[in-house]
């Protein structure tokens, strides 16, 4: 097996991704190939099991296989959490081909369980896609990954070929009569991709840009027309465990409406930030935050200001979030989304508005540009966060900043109940004058931040504090 | 389908209106009177909710919402509000977004007073701005081909244009690029919009992003003045707003006729005004002097010195070439003046490059409609029709690409719609009439060139199983293939076509303005007014006209040659340009010489014009009223918007005056008059009177029934030596010809011909690309310059008429069925 260096030299200005992975106790369903150095190898997969699963599935009908994984309520991972099992059913009758798609474009800021996911443990997915295949009768796969996670391609890329010359992909597998391609495809660097209609666009060759709905399922119409079942890496890396060891025994973990674990990516002012495999349902924010089984809690033993709990699409949590359970029904009523699992946590020094902007740049920077509101309006709302940061904001700014939001996303928006103000919560999701919600996302943190720090907004526009004219990305700035 | 089950009652606004199911909610507003803003919605293109501005607030029970009414189709008991404070706010919202960059250059900006988005900026928008930032800025406009300008600063986005480009066009050379707020439509880099039809991006862009040069600054929209009109410019009869300002044509704009042109034009038929505005246009009468050279004269004296040439002379000496550009009311004018009044029956339209018109007007006619019906079988034996008929081709691609049409091409080289066609027959010259029986199991299973007997087979069967039981049309698009082969070897093919597919039918291809016009009004040898015969006739024509042909005449090439052999004392020539449009030159050229008095009617002294006795300068289509003709046979209103250059007249005008001072009164004061006596004598155009034609002016009116099938003998092909090159000469949208010469904007865009090879042939030359070799052909030997093609088929060599670099006029043999050449040794 090459050392990744060997492939993408230093000179090259490619660096081998961050381990990233924290070891805590509990069941290990998805990472327990982890720990190990060479756990990317087909190798070392065999050694600890890998493939089991498929022979389980390969044991059962088609059939059978779907109703194991309906019966496991496998919430999708990929941030609306809708049951794989259910969407698989979604395929209209007869219209063949079909195709499975694997979404690896993971680019929520916050986010990065996909990517470990694939450098880690490549055929833990292969083995989930196939799975996949088997019990809906496909015998294509497109696995489209990232195209900056140059590691994580290099591995599945080998893996895959192992796979392949190993018999477990390709023409009968395992000597039976199941037969799947599965094709590489790498991203060419676009957020908006991660959203299923535009990386089957994207994946057609043409500008990744998401499709109107309806049909609001690729299952319907997808990728070349046909019906197209779009699932998560992290979903679908779930597979392997489900079928060697039955839905039964995945229900033992996590709580009802949400079995299993998930991987949380929790990142920002927390004293040990990394990737943990979590049950849901059964654990809280406070847990995750403060356990010392997880991050250990702030640094510094400051205060926590507010956290993001799903991905920088997902509005602000604060200190009375914290006991919410990690279980994306609770979270939504609470007005906000679990999303794809990534929790970013700031302390006290953190200048809001400053937050604020950086996540509104980037959802300015991925518009895709196709539909006027979030085009225009992410932009818009990005230069007059700039202008307030710089000390020219207006007194009416902040009243427009809100009603641009409402443009783009029109309503009450999502937000945490606010218990001194006694104001309640708006549930999630938001409504949306756009064709899909990357636009929506950029009013979360500005409705977040001002509902609860609308001082901070003031002071920087009546020019008492924090006033910085910026020379630099904010990103890059030191914190106070 | 009953009404009831189609329709839907859908509440607007509280009123209940019946729509179609599946029709779009924002049309089926518009169409009961609630005007829903939009700019990325185009009712001739797939919708893609990407303005957002049509935003309403539907109700299909569970709950009002915000849904984009260009995307929604109406259901049953569907609930929307145009005017709710939610709907407003949206509407409201997005016409911000879109104002916030766009520049204030509405002062400057062509599209202002005819530009939606200020239109609907007024009607739905905010009142003033909130945006106090820096907008957003682009290199001022920038050429995306030689006519059109894009100004990515004003430009809102709608995809409208690169939308056109790959959906209806098929030319997807303009794109989004970047993203989010940086997002803009360019073209590739060195890869300029290269598409016959790049004018219709600017006719629908929906704000002034998009201007054509010929346009640029030249008015504002409201000193314009409209009239709507036919384009002459081919035979497919685009329906066109003719806009002028100053009794100047500025502007042609598609019109949307459902029938024809879906409002879109080529850029040919939308720029070609330019021509009719030239300063070259001839304005006076001419008249050779005893110094042999032209001179201005009276029209006094123009007229005495034709009709002193005219008359008393032999009716067997006179011949008349010409006319299919001009109107039906003209093309009736001189064909009674040829006739009936002077008795020769040596008329001819075609000038050798058509197809015989009893044969055309003998077979059951398609419309467009029918042609591109969903799920058809269209067989192309005929020319390019991206290259000759760029508004049908519009259509025809749209058949088979969106609605399920199957094409069968029977062609000589890859025509523009080669990538979409079920079947690619490369059928060489005098072969097609084989490759058609092949096609049908007739004949032996040897390949016919290079066309296989499986290949001929598959796509024979798929016409079979289209006409015996699946009830889908099957129609031929019919015309001449190659100028360089006999039209017996079309007429031949389509025979075999018509005696093997039951219920085809054929839509003519025929290319020149009003050509078929003059096939119904008897411009061609042996008909009279009305698709009918000399003999059968003759009767209806007794009272109305002094006297009818005693015999069938000659076409335009058998007077040619006649006229090269003295013969013809009097040649007319009516906007007839044959030195360039008669596909043998050499034979234009002795038939020009030979003849005696030329008397020619044009726009322009072109060199044909030139060697004429006497010039009458005649008008334009802008400066004309009458109906035209397309290959449908559909009439259509032609618009009289400015007056002509100098003393310039209507054809029909002339044919009047010569024929009074004949002594013979036409009796014709009037294009109405005109129209009026053709219904008497002719029952197939007695439907036609301008108060019927001025009520269908957009769609028209049809022109149906005419001759029986006759079938000419069929041709004897020579076998092709293997040694020689088969000629194929084709015309592309471009050329050398008299109007596009003179338009500004078209001129510098025909191209540069060679003789091409297909590239295993050419590599068997042994010369490089652009070099020079010497083929031998029937009109001796001649230096051309090569090169590849891999459109071409093997055994064959292919040059386009009428254009700089190879004369293909010079190649061609008239008489010959086909043109076989050879490589002369160095």
């Amino acid at each position: 097996m090459p050392e990744p260096t060997t492939v993408h030299p230093a000179g090259m200005g490619y660096v081998p991704h961050a381990a990233g992975f924290v070891a805590n106790d509990g069941p290990k369903l998805v990472t327990s190939r982890f720990p190990y150095e060479d756990s990317y190898t087909l190798e070392r997969a065999l050694a600890t099991g890998a493939y089991t699963g498929l022979r389980s599935a390969l044991g059962l009908a088609p059939g059978e296989v779907h109703a194991e994984v309906r019966e496991a309520t496998l919430l999708g991972r990929g941030g609306a959490g809708f049951p794989a099992g259910v969407k698989w059913g979604f395929c209209p009758e007869g219209v063949w081909p079909r195709y499975l798609v694997v979404n690896g474009d993971e680019s929520e800021p916050g986010t990065y369980k996909d990517r470990l996911l694939m450098e880690r443990d490549p055929h833990q997915l292969i083995e989930g896609c196939l799975i996949a295949c088997y019990a809906l009768g496909l015998s294509q796969c497109f696995l489209y990954v990232r195209g900056e996670m140059a590691l994580a391609q290099e591995r599945l890329a080998a893996a895959l070929n192992d796979a392949y010359a190993a018999g477990y992909v390709g023409r009968n597998i395992c000597d039976t009569d199941f037969s799947v391609d599965i094709t590489l495809h790498w991203g060419a660097g676009a957020y908006i991709v991660g959203e299923e209609t535009a990386l089957i666009e994207s994946l057609e060759g043409n500008r990744g840009m998401p499709r109107l709905k309806p049909p609001y399922f690729p299952a319907a119409i997808g990728l070349y027309g046909k019906p197209t079942i779009v699932n998560n890496v992290e979903t679908l890396a779930n597979l392997p465990w489900i079928l060697e060891h039955g839905a039964a025994a995945y229900k033992g973990y996590g709580s009802e409406a949400s079995p299993g674990t998930r991987l949380f990516a929790i990142s920002g002012h927390v004293v040990r930030p990394g990737i943990y495999e979590v049950e849901q349902g059964v654990t809280t924010f406070r847990d995750v935050i403060y356990g010392d089984n997880f991050c250990q809690g702030i640094r510094g033993g400051n205060d926590l200001k507010a956290f993001i709990p799903g991905g920088a699409s997902a509005p602000w949590f604060f200190e009375e979030q914290l006991d919410l359970p990690l279980e994306a029904r609770d979270v939504s009523a609470a007005g906000s989304m679990l999303g794809s699992g990534a929790i970013v946590v700031m302390d006290h020094t953190t200048d809001v508005v400053k937050a604020c902007l950086r996540v509104v740049q980037f959802f300015a920077r991925e518009s895709c540009g196709k539909c006027t509101p979030c085009r225009e309006g992410t932009s818009w709302e990005q230069q007059i966060l700039e202008r307030i940061v710089d000390g020219y904001g207006r007194p009416s700014d902040l009243d427009l900043l809100l009603d641009v939001g409402d443009n783009i996303s029109p309503g009450p928006y999502p937000v945490a109940a606010h218990g001194d103000d006694g104001l309640d919560a708006v549930p999630f999701p938001p409504l949306q004058t756009t064709i899909c919600p990357l636009g929506p996302s950029s009013v979360a943190p500005i409705t977040s931040a001002l509902r609860r720090f609308r001082s901070e907004f003031e002071a920087k526009i009546t020019r008492r504090d924090g006033i910085t004219v910026r020379s630099a990305p904010v990103a890059e700035e030191a914190p106070a | 389908m009953s009404d009831g089950e189609r329709s839907v009652a859908i509440t607007v606004d509280g009123r209940t209106v019946m729509a179609q199911r599946g029709e779009l909610l924002i049309d089926a507003c518009e169409r009961t009177g609630t005007f829903i803003p939009r700019f990325c919605h185009h009712p001739r293109m797939q919708p893609v909710g990407m303005c957002r501005v049509c935003l309403v607030e539907v109700d299909t029970g569970r709950g009002p919402a915000l849904q984009p009414s260009c995307m929604l189709e109406c259901i049953d008991g569907m609930q929307v509000d145009t005017e709710s404070e939610r709907t407003r706010k949206a509407q409201d919202g997005v016409l911000e977004f879109l104002l916030i960059n766009h520049p204030l250059d509405c002062p400057v900006c062509d599209k202002g007073g005819e530009c939606p988005l200020q239109d609907q900026t007024m009607a739905f928008g905010p009142g003033e701005s909130r945006f106090v930032e820096e907008k957003r800025h682009f290199e001022k406009p920038i050429p995306v081909n030689e006519n059109v300008f894009l100004d990515r600063e004003r430009c809102i986005l709608c995809d409208r244009c690169t939308r056109f480009a790959s959906e209806v066009a098929g030319d997807p050379l303009i794109h989004f690029q970047g993203r989010g707020s940086a997002t803009e439509v360019n073209t590739f880099p060195d890869e300029p919009f290269s598409s016959y039809f790049s004018g219709n991006t600017v006719q629908i862009c929906p704000v002034g992003a998009l201007t054509a040069a010929p346009y640029r600054f030249k008015a504002r929209p409201w000193d314009l003045e409209e009239v709507e009109s036919t384009s002459v410019v081919d035979s497919v009869g685009s329906r066109i707003v003719v806009q002028s300002s100053r009794d100047r044509v500025l502007r042609f704009q598609g019109a949307d006729a459902d029938a024809v042109n879906w409002g879109w034009l080529s850029d040919k038929e939308r720029f070609i005004f330019e021509a009719y505005d030239h300063e070259d246009r001839l304005g006076t009468p001419l008249m050779r002097g005893d110094d042999g050279e032209l001179a201005p004269v009276g029209w006094g004296d123009a007229l005495a010195a034709a009709a002193a040439a005219l008359s008393d002379v032999d009716p067997d000496r006179v011949a008349v070439l010409g006319g299919a550009r001009l109107t039906n009311e003209s093309q009736y004018a001189w064909s009674k003046l040829a006739k009936g009044v002077l008795g020769t029956d040596h008329v001819d339209a075609q000038l050798g490059d058509g197809l015989p018109a009893e044969f055309i007007l003998g077979l059951p006619r398609a419309t467009i409609d029918e042609a591109c019906a969903p799920n058809g079988v269209i067989v192309l034996l005929g020319p390019d029709p991206k290259e000759e008929l760029g508004a049908l081709y519009l259509r025809l691609r749209h058949a088979v690409v969106h609605d399920g049409a199957t094409l069968i091409e029977l062609s000589p080289r890859a025509t523009g719609l080669s990538p979409f066609a079920a079947h690619s027959l490369r059928v060489r010259p005098g072969e097609a009439a084989d490759v058609v029986r092949a096609m049908f199991g007739e004949g032996g299973t040897a390949p016919i060139g290079s066309v296989t007997i499986e290949e001929a087979r598959a796509a024979g069967a798929l016409i079979s199983e289209a006409a015996l039981g699946q009830n889908r049309t099957v129609t031929v698009l019919l015309g001449r293939q190659s100028l360089a082969e006999a039209p017996g070897t079309v007429v031949d093919a389509a025979l075999a076509l018509h005696d093997r597919i039951a219920d085809v039918r054929f839509l003519s291809l025929l290319r020149r303005g009003n050509v078929h016009g003059a096939l119904d009004l008897g411009l061609v040898p042996g008909l009279l007014p009305g698709r009918v015969g000399l003999d059968e006739g003759r009767s209806r024509f007794a009272e109305a006209w002094p006297t009818t042909p005693a015999t069938r005449g000659r076409d335009a090439l058998a007077t040619l040659q006649a006229a090269a052999d003295g013969q013809v004392d009097v040649l007319v020539l009516l906007g007839a340009d044959i030195l360039a449009d008669v596909p043998d030159h050499d034979l234009a050229r002795r038939g020009l010489e030979g003849a005696g008095t030329v008397i020619a009617l044009d726009l322009f002294l072109t060199p044909t014009v030139a060697a004429a006795d006497v010039v009458l300068p005649a008008t334009a289509p802008t400066e004309t009223d009458g109906t035209v003709t397309n290959l449908e046979g559909r009439v259509s209103i032609v618009a009289r918007k400015v007056t002509p250059p100098g003393t310039a007249r209507p054809d029909w005008m002339i044919a009047v005056e010569l024929a009074r001072r004949l002594g013979v009164d036409l009796g014709i004061s009037s294009p109405e008059d005109a129209l009026a006596e053709l219904g008497t004598v002719s029952p197939i155009h007695a439907h036609l009177d301008p108060g019927s034609l001025a009520a269908a002016t957009r769609e028209g009116i049809l022109v149906h029934g005419g001759l029986a099938l006759v079938r000419p003998a069929p041709l004897d092909v020579p076998s092709h030596d293997k040694n020689s090159y088969r000629l194929v000469v084709t015309r592309s949208m471009y050329d050398r010809g008299v109007l596009t010469a003179h338009s500004r904007s078209l001129a510098g865009l025909a191209p540069v011909t060679r003789l091409t090879f297909e590239p295993t042939d050419f590599a068997s030359l042994g010369v490089v690309e652009g070099g020079s070799i010497e083929v031998r052909g029937p009109k001796g030997n001649v230096s051309v310059v090569v090169g590849p093609d891999p459109r071409v088929v093997k055994g064959t060599a292919h040059v386009l008429f009428n254009q700089q670099g190879v004369s293909a006029g010079d190649l061609i043999d008239a008489t010959a069925t086909v043109v076989d050449l050879t490589v002369v040794p160095v």
